[in-house]
């Protein structure tokens, strides 16, 4: 039961990050376009919008229902990033909304782009802190260190910092990959396109620092990664995608993009989570929180299975049905 | 300010505000379903204006209740990891299904929002019919598990640890169906009086205009019957919390001590050092008659129960004069409304009718929270009735002062932009009817 419900976790996690990140990316976009983007962005985006970030209360329910001890550890160690990536998905959430279904079509837009791209930044920058922070394993729950040892220095540090630029840089090239199927001109096309690229190149630039920083950080994530097969056939599988997506972006093949662009997250997420679990939380004291010492009892993973099964069989089908009616023209 | 006080009044605000968020999620789209639906059997195009300038509100409250919500589903863990620890295996399953309800929801109001040119009408009319009843089905599982914090069920509480769980018992706990029936009409009695003074106040100005006739009484239809309504469950979950919390009874109802053939107190201001109740007004014997359904019955006073575990009896014995007043007055309010409309139809277009429906406009959401103020504030010190204190439960983490200040913020600067959003949104609304259909359907799409 728990490998099924840590596989509808994975999934959701991965929904979030390739739907709820191309929100994101598309906030963090305009602020290296501006207002071109905008148009393309809404009829990709707005009627999956409210469902896109179901996922993530999703995955957080099933973790304090599932996991409570993770939970409970990560709101009281990484409460202050958390807070903060709160405070951005209330701000981007509001200002895309009033955007759009304000009557008026004024000055005030100007303040609605700007809450609108910053949030986006904060709260993608902030979501890769807060993972950043679980995979370096400077959390801790010591007693008597002072404030900033015990609640900043675990996520603020070049480490985690560098996760959330990565993040910030991998959800805005999937939104810029998803917004080039929704141009109307070829010139537009081409102009998302090159973005694409050049995100595409800081990715592989910030990403290849990250692993520097781990190995000489020497955070333990790091020689799980090197010497887990499936981790470095994912990060190869991943790379390989380069090419196929470029070649895919210069035929203008829009569906064959979406899928390749998904299929390199999915990768570089399995890339990840492979050497990651079965820990979730690396503490700095070695006890690691790891799925297993951290799962509920059998009779609520009974029930949470139940729900989950349920929930699956109702909402993909009706996702399904919603993408269909708006993607059919 | 010390951490607790901070994160309780944190916890209180981002409630506060979900909750009318929710009351408007949960029945809105029953309002837009039957005014579309009025549309599909009359062919009249008023009512498929009134459904189309109803939904745009309700896409932007939606959207505040969504990114509000989200922020609750971690401030839980943020500010009470304690409670959460424990609590997260046995109540997560109302919350796991309320997930599910969320994406229908969500699924569903996308359809319904962005579908008036692309789907059949009948279908279009069910994903708005689908929209409502998910959202009254997350009110009523959110609702489950508060329940639970005030009437704990399906565990064994050994030695500090809970055992034997059981997340079925503990969702059909003592308090759900009471709460959850009692919240979802307060819910249609807030909103529909919200949206009936709302019409009734723009009718005053522009007395002929028929879409706001037309939306006065659905508006009215809804707010009446669930206000007539909702005394009789507020009876129903009176009687429950005597049984399963007295110490809450007490304190709504400022009863210090025990005594058969209690006398009902209205108003008045409690005063904890001489345990008297200043200025109020005394029913003998009602108070064990509503507690117990019997005159002579015994009612647990504070007295009984030990001085560290009195919730503040001020605080929740005014909210619960506040709510029951405006339940009384409300319940009226809807009596008059359905005289009218049988006897004499075209009274409800007068003046002073439409001034007391404005009137009403905010009544129905300060109830909700007073209501919740009993609620919550009724059952402290706990945070699990008898089980976890809510001192216990606080995040170790020190400066919540600081995030309470921002919460703060934050949601005083929304509710300033959300007020004029929608004073805006409200302009555009057509003066001259029938003339400016075509002008509103522009404004629409
Ligand atoms: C429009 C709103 C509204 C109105 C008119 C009323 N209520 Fe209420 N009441 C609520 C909205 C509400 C609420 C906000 O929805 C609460 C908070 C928790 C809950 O389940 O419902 C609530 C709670 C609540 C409780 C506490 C339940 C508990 O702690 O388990 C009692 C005893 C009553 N109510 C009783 C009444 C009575 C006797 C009313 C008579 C007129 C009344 N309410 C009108
Ligand atoms: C939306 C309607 C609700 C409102 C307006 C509300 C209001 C409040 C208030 C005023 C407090 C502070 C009480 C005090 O410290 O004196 C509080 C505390 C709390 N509420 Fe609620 N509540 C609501 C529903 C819920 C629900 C559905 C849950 C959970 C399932 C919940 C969980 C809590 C928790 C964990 C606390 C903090 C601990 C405590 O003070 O007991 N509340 N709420
Ligand atoms: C009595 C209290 C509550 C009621 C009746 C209620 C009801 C609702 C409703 C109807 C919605 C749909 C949003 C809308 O239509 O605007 C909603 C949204 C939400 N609520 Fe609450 N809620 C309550 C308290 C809570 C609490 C305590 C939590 C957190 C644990 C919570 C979490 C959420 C979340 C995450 C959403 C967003 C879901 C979405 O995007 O649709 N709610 N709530």
């Amino acid at each position: 039961m728990m490998e099924f419900i840590v596989i509808v976790l994975g999934i959701s996690f991965y929904f979030y990050v390739i739907f709820g990140g191309a929100d994101f990316g598309a906030g963090i976009l305009e602020l290296f376009t501006g207002n071109k983007s905008i148009k393309p962005i809404y009829k990709a985006i707005a009627p999956v919008w409210e469902a896109n970030h179901m996922w993530l209360i999703l995955a957080v329910v099933i973790i304090f229902n599932a996991f409570p001890p993770i939970y409970s550890r990560m709101s009281i160690s990484l409460h202050i990033p958390l807070f903060i990536v709160l405070i951005g998905i209330i701000m981007r959430g509001t200002a895309f909304t009033f955007r759009h279904y304000d009557a008026v079509d004024d000055g005030v837009k100007k303040y609605y782009n700007f809450f609108f791209r910053s949030s986006s930044l904060l709260t993608a920058l902030f979501l890769g802190i807060t993972l950043g922070a679980m995979i370096m394993g400077g959390v801790t729950d010591a007693e008597g260190i002072s404030f900033p040892d015990k609640y900043i220095y675990p996520w603020l540090n070049p480490f985690c910092v560098s996760i959330g630029i990565f993040t910030v840089f991998l959800f805005a090239y999937i939104a810029t990959v998803y917004i080039i199927g929704e141009t109307e001109t070829e010139e537009e096309a081409l102009y998302f396109s090159k973005i694409a690229c050049r995100f595409l190149i800081a990715l592989f630039v910030i990403g290849g620092w990250v692993l520097i920083l781990a190995y000489l950080k020497e955070v333990p994530f790091v020689s799980d990664f090197l010497s887990n097969p499936i981790s470095i056939a994912s990060w190869v599988l991943a790379t390989a995608f380069v090419p196929l997506i470029l070649f895919l972006m210069n035929k203008n093949n829009v569906l064959g993009m979406r899928i390749s662009v998904a299929g390199q997250v999915a990768f570089i997420m399995l890339a990840w989570a492979a050497a990651q679990l079965p820990n979730i939380i690396f503490m700095e004291n070695g006890n690691h929180l790891t799925l297993y010492n951290s799962v509920a009892g059998p009779s609520t993973l009974y029930y949470l299975t139940i729900a989950l099964v349920i929930g699956v069989i109702i909402i993909f089908p009706a996702l399904f049905y919603l993408f269909k009616v708006f993607k059919s023209d | 300010m010390d951490v607790l006080t901070a994160a309780r009044l944190q916890m209180a605000f981002s409630l506060g505000f979900h909750i009318i968020f929710a009351c408007i999620g949960m029945t809105m789209p029953f309002l837009m379903a039957y005014a579309e639906w009025k549309w599909l059997k009359t062919g009249e195009e008023v009512y498929k204006d009134l459904a189309k300038a109803w939904s745009k509100g309700v896409a932007i409250f939606f959207a505040v209740g969504a990114v509000s919500g989200t922020m609750l589903s971690f401030e839980l863990g943020l500010l009470w990891p304690e409670f959460m620890e424990h609590a997260g295996g046995i109540i997560g399953m109302p919350f796991s299904w309320e997930g599910t309800a969320f994406f229908v929801e969500a699924i569903a109001l996308g359809l319904f929002l962005y579908g008036w040119e692309k789907l059949n009408k009948w279908v279009h009319w069910v994903s708005g019919v689908i929209v409502g009843l998910s959202g009254l089905a997350s009110g009523i599982l959110v609702v489950a598990a508060n329940g639970w914090m005030n009437s704990p069920a399906g565990f064994d509480y050994v030695d500090g640890k809970f055992l034997n769980i059981d997340p079925l018992a503990a969702m059909f706990n003592d308090a759900w169906f009471s709460q959850a029936l009692h919240m979802c009409l307060a819910a249609f009695v807030a909103t529909g009086f919200a949206v009936a003074g709302l019409h009734a106040l723009l009718l005053i100005k522009d007395r002929r205009n028929i879409f706001h006739r037309k939306a006065l009484i659905i508006a009215m239809v809804f707010a009446s019957i669930s206000s007539i309504l909702i005394p009789l469950s507020g009876d129903i979950a009176a009687k429950s919390v005597a049984e399963r919390q007295p110490a809450k009874l007490a304190a709504m109802e400022a009863h210090y001590h025990t005594e058969k053939g209690a006398s009902l107190i209205i108003g008045g201001i409690p005063d904890d050092e001489t345990k008297t109740v200043n200025y109020a007004f005394h029913i003998p014997y009602a108070l064990s008659f509503l507690a117990h359904g019997d005159f002579n019955s015994e009612v647990i006073g504070l007295d009984q129960i030990p001085e560290e575990n009195h919730p503040p009896v001020l605080i929740t014995h005014l909210a619960f004069q506040i709510m029951v007043g405006i339940g009384t007055f409300l319940f009226i309010v809807g009596l008059v409304y359905f005289f009218l409309f049988w006897k004499k139809r075209e009274t409800i277009f007068k003046n002073w009718f439409l001034r007391l429906v404005t009137f009403c406009t905010p009544l129905g959401f300060i109830a909700v929270e007073a209501g919740w103020t009993v609620t919550e504030v009724g059952r402290q010190p706990w945070i699990i009735y008898e089980i976890m204190k809510t001192a216990d439960a606080v995040t170790p983490m020190p400066g919540i002062q600081f995030s309470f200040y921002m919460t703060l913020l934050i949601y005083l600067f929304l509710s300033a932009v959300l007020v004029f959003i929608m004073y805006r949104q409200i302009k555009m609304l057509p003066v001259n009817y029938p003339s400016s259909i075509a002008h509103l359907n522009q404004e629409i799409k």
